[in-house]
């Protein structure tokens, strides 16, 4: 149990993570985009283009259909809460956090499920054709992908005995050094997750203006304004909080405990270095694949998941 | 002689191509149609003319392609209540041509099933036809929107997607309905016609020397193709040959059109299947093109350096070594990448079998050009009738017989690079200094010529009338897009909607050009 200022101290730690994360999940963005530029022979739009963005947006006048309900209205709110939620369950600078408690990986799964779901009703809301046509491609990845992420997590817990994400993090950070074959493919399962669950190439195209190929722009056509830029303000928080899970999971060395402050500035350290590198790599990943046919997303989720599998077979196999 | 039907006589047209003009009672027309199209040849242009002022009714006239030459037919029609038995049974292409003639002038196909209206969209009367010589421009303002009724599917979990005018990207306008069952494409209908401008009418106030300038903007992305069908249409009314230094330029100045467009959609394709590293480097190149041109010929685009009677631009020593340069860095770059496109399994995958077009089909609705080579359709107008300078460089057709996007890619690789080698036989055959033009002032009177010049999409027609003056009463554009936008209709069946920007990307067919 916590005294009164350990408490506090933990408040901080909380509330510092918190802002942290939804500053730094444009710039993180940014970064990718930048990469991508880069590595294309573009000079790119710099990496604070993404905040830019999002100023624009803020001060532009919201278009809305006249056939929009409150459902309309309301889910920008609830899917920015619901990343910003997200992100204050990760370990992300520290472990303890005392929001970590109130949510394990499932609640987590959840969450994101929960944003999903009134993403994809608010595009059918409006009646577009558009809109239903990307709530229905949404769901078919996502139905596939879900799956794949909670298995990802259970390996996870078969090692550490635990589904809440600190434990998680304290066993496999804090134990003696040893290799997991089953988290290697647990962690491969993890990035194809990742991609898909993030709207990226291979699976679909954050950056495409071709309406009929859409899947998770083809849900937010509709939106303008605010509206947009807390869609677009939450998509660069889910991609945050899905590269900072991956870090938790697979890198967690150096991620700090509570009260600990001469080792916040090393974890902050090492948590930027570890999101360039993940930025990086993923920037890498988009230049180099083309988009699949959308028929290929189930095979390729389903690769997914078997790799998933296998980790948790070699857990129980191997014992580690 | 072209052809042969008992009661056509055809005279042979001055001019670069071989054509031959004939005129035909209403009745010969679907059996000569029908004569052509059993020969395996196809339909090229269909337009109609207000020729009142003349002392005659309204015209039709008919262009037809065999492996001889043109033929343009001419159906003269009454003042009152003009009409022609239909040729869209023969030529499928000829739907969307009659409809907008009926629009455009109010003559009527007969016959004919389908008689919605095609260009209209509510920007004159229902009653009025612009292409009248009578028209009054000052009464075109007009509320009445046309009901045009898409053809519906039926059956259980068919719906339909309304696509456009207004896009998501910063593209042409054009309506595309989509009947699908979950992602499943039963059928495309396209609606197209929001981009007309009136270009036609305005031909008739402008002289010689401003069409040209118009005829460069029809499609401003076959800007040299269209300024050259143009002059060439306006030199054979004048029975006038240009220097042949100014062929050549004019041959060199397509060829760099070619070349830049289809640098343009290889990188196009890459993006479309979001591999934007194809798409940067591809643009790259096309950017290189585009600025050398814009050095050497003061116009990224090309515009305005064809004129009727030669060419209004000149290469100099020096730029003959930027071009060879140039020339060489593409052939260099454009090998490595199309390397990387044949080896990236996720690309191929993508354009393997999307969007297929069997040659049996692409025969029987005309498909052309590019997308035609694609499929097995050899017609090249560069070599099949070989005007100067092309008579002396040996074009080598780029045929493929697949169909696909994949085989139109590989079209496009062929004919950048056989163009990059004609550059180069070019530029050997360029003497710098000699005569540009030998301009071409007033046409003579009562004229008719036709233009045809094979651009980068495929075959550009341009037929100009002149009146008693020597004026341009009627000028008539013809983009290869009429035959290709229904085939794309096809193309898209059994295929899956999101890979429809692809497919329709692989085509690359104009609005402009043909909405006019």
């Amino acid at each position: 149990m916590m005294n009164n200022s350990e408490f506090i101290l933990a408040i901080v730690f909380q509330l510092t993570q918190l802002l942290l994360v939804v500053l730094a999940a444009p710039l993180l963005t940014g970064w990718v985009n930048q990469c991508q530029a880069w590595l294309q022979n573009r000079s790119g739009a710099g990496m604070l283009q993404p905040y830019r963005v999002l100023h624009k947006l803020f001060h532009k006048d919201a278009v809305i259909a006249h056939n929009a309900s409150w459902l309309f209205r309301i889910t920008p709110y609830i899917v920015f809460g619901c990343m910003w939620l997200a992100a204050a369950i990760i370990p992300i600078i520290a472990v303890d956090l005392p929001f970590s408690g109130v949510a394990d990986v499932i609640a987590l799964v959840g969450v994101f499920a929960l944003a999903r779901m009134f993403i994809a009703l608010a595009a059918m809301d409006i009646g577009t054709s558009f809109g239903t046509l990307g709530a229905r491609r949404e769901m078919l990845v996502s139905f596939l992908a879900e799956p794949a992420l909670l298995m990802v997590l259970f390996t996870a817990s078969m090692i550490s005995h635990s589904t809440q994400l600190p434990r998680i993090v304290e066993a496999l950070a804090h134990h003696q050094f040893a290799l997991y074959p089953s988290l290697a493919f647990a962690a491969l399962a993890f990035v194809i997750v990742l991609l898909a669950e993030n709207a990226r190439i291979p699976v679909d195209n954050p950056s495409t203006h071709l309406e009929l190929t859409m899947i998770h722009e083809a849900m937010i056509l509709e939106y303008s304004a605010r509206h947009l830029a807390l869609i677009e303000w939450a998509s660069s928080l889910k991609l945050f909080a899905y590269i900072s899970i991956g870090i938790a999971l697979f890198l967690p060395h150096g991620i700090a405990e509570v009260g600990n402050w001469a080792g916040l500035p090393l974890a902050i350290v090492l948590l930027l270095l570890k999101l360039l590198a993940a930025g990086a790599g993923l920037a890498v990943l988009e230049v180099v694949t083309a988009k699949m046919r959308i028929f290929r997303a189930p095979e390729f989720l389903g690769t997914a998941f078997l790799l998933a599998v296998l980790g948790l077979l070699i857990h129980f196999l191997l014992g580690t | 002689m072209p052809i042969k039907h008992p009661s056509l006589h055809l005279e042979r047209m001055n001019g670069a191509i071989p054509a031959w003009r004939g005129r035909i009672t209403g009745e010969d027309l679907q059996p000569i149609c029908q004569n052509v199209c059993d020969g395996g040849g196809r339909l090229v242009a269909l337009w109609g003319s207000d020729e009142r002022a003349q002392g005659h009714g309204f015209a039709l006239h008919v262009v037809l392609v065999n492996e001889n030459g043109l033929v343009c037919l001419s159906v003269p029609l009454p003042a009152e209540r003009p009409s022609y038995p239909d040729i869209s049974r023969i030529f499928p292409a000829a739907n969307r041509m009659q409809r907008a003639v009926y629009d455009l002038l109010g003559i009527y196909a007969h016959e004919g099933n389908d008689h919605r209206k095609w260009l209209r969209h509510a920007a004159w009367h229902s009653g009025s036809f612009p292409l009248r010589k009578d028209f009054d421009a000052a009464q075109s303002r007009t509320e009445d929107l046309d009901n045009y009724p898409f053809v519906q599917v039926e059956g259980q979990g068919v719906h339909e997607i309304p696509v456009g005018p207004v896009h998501a990207g910063i593209i042409e306008p054009g309506h595309f309905r989509f009947s699908i069952v979950g992602e499943k494409v039963l059928r495309l209908e396209q609606r197209l016609g929001y981009t007309h401008k009136g270009i036609e009418k305005r031909f008739e106030s402008m002289t010689l020397q401003q069409g040209a300038k118009l005829a460069g903007r029809v499609s401003g992305d076959s800007t040299v193709a269209y300024a050259w069908a143009y002059a060439m249409a306006a030199e054979s009314i004048a029975d006038t040959t240009p220097p042949d230094h100014a062929l050549w330029l004019r041959a060199l100045l397509l060829e760099r059109e070619r070349v830049a467009n289809h640098l343009g959609d290889l990188g196009y394709l890459g993006n479309d299947v979001a591999l934007s590293f194809g798409f940067a480097q591809f643009w790259i190149l096309k950017e290189q093109v585009l600025r050398n041109n814009a050095t050497l010929f003061s116009h990224r685009y090309l515009m305005d350096t064809i004129i009727p009677g030669g060419v209004a631009v000149d290469l100099t020593v020096e730029g003959k070594r930027v071009i060879e340069q140039e020339c060489a860095m593409l052939e260099q770059q454009a090998r490595i990448l199309r390397g990387i496109y044949e080896e990236h399994a996720g690309v191929q995958d993508r354009f393997i079998g999307a969007g297929r077009v069997e040659p049996k089909l692409a025969a029987q609705l005309g498909l052309c050009g590019l997308a035609g080579r694609a499929s097995a359709q050899s017609w090249d107008t560069r070599v099949q009738f070989p005007c100067a300078p092309y008579d002396k460089l040996d074009v080598q057709m780029a045929t493929y017989r697949n169909g696909d996007v994949a085989a139109r890619v590989i079209v496009r690789f062929d004919e950048l690079f056989e163009s990059l080698r004609l550059l180069r036989n070019i530029l050997v055959n360029l003497t710098s200094g000699d005569e540009l033009a030998r301009p071409l002032d007033q046409l003579p009177a009562n004229g008719f010529g036709i233009g045809m010049v094979e651009g980068w999409r495929g075959e550009v027609l341009v037929a100009i009338h002149s009146d008693t003056e020597g004026k341009l009463t009627r000028v008539h554009p013809h983009d290869p897009s009429w035959q290709n936008w229904p085939v794309l209709e096809h193309a898209i069946m059994g295929n899956i909607v999101p890979d429809f920007p692809l497919i329709n990307k692989s085509f690359n067919l104009s609005y402009s050009g043909q909405d006019l």
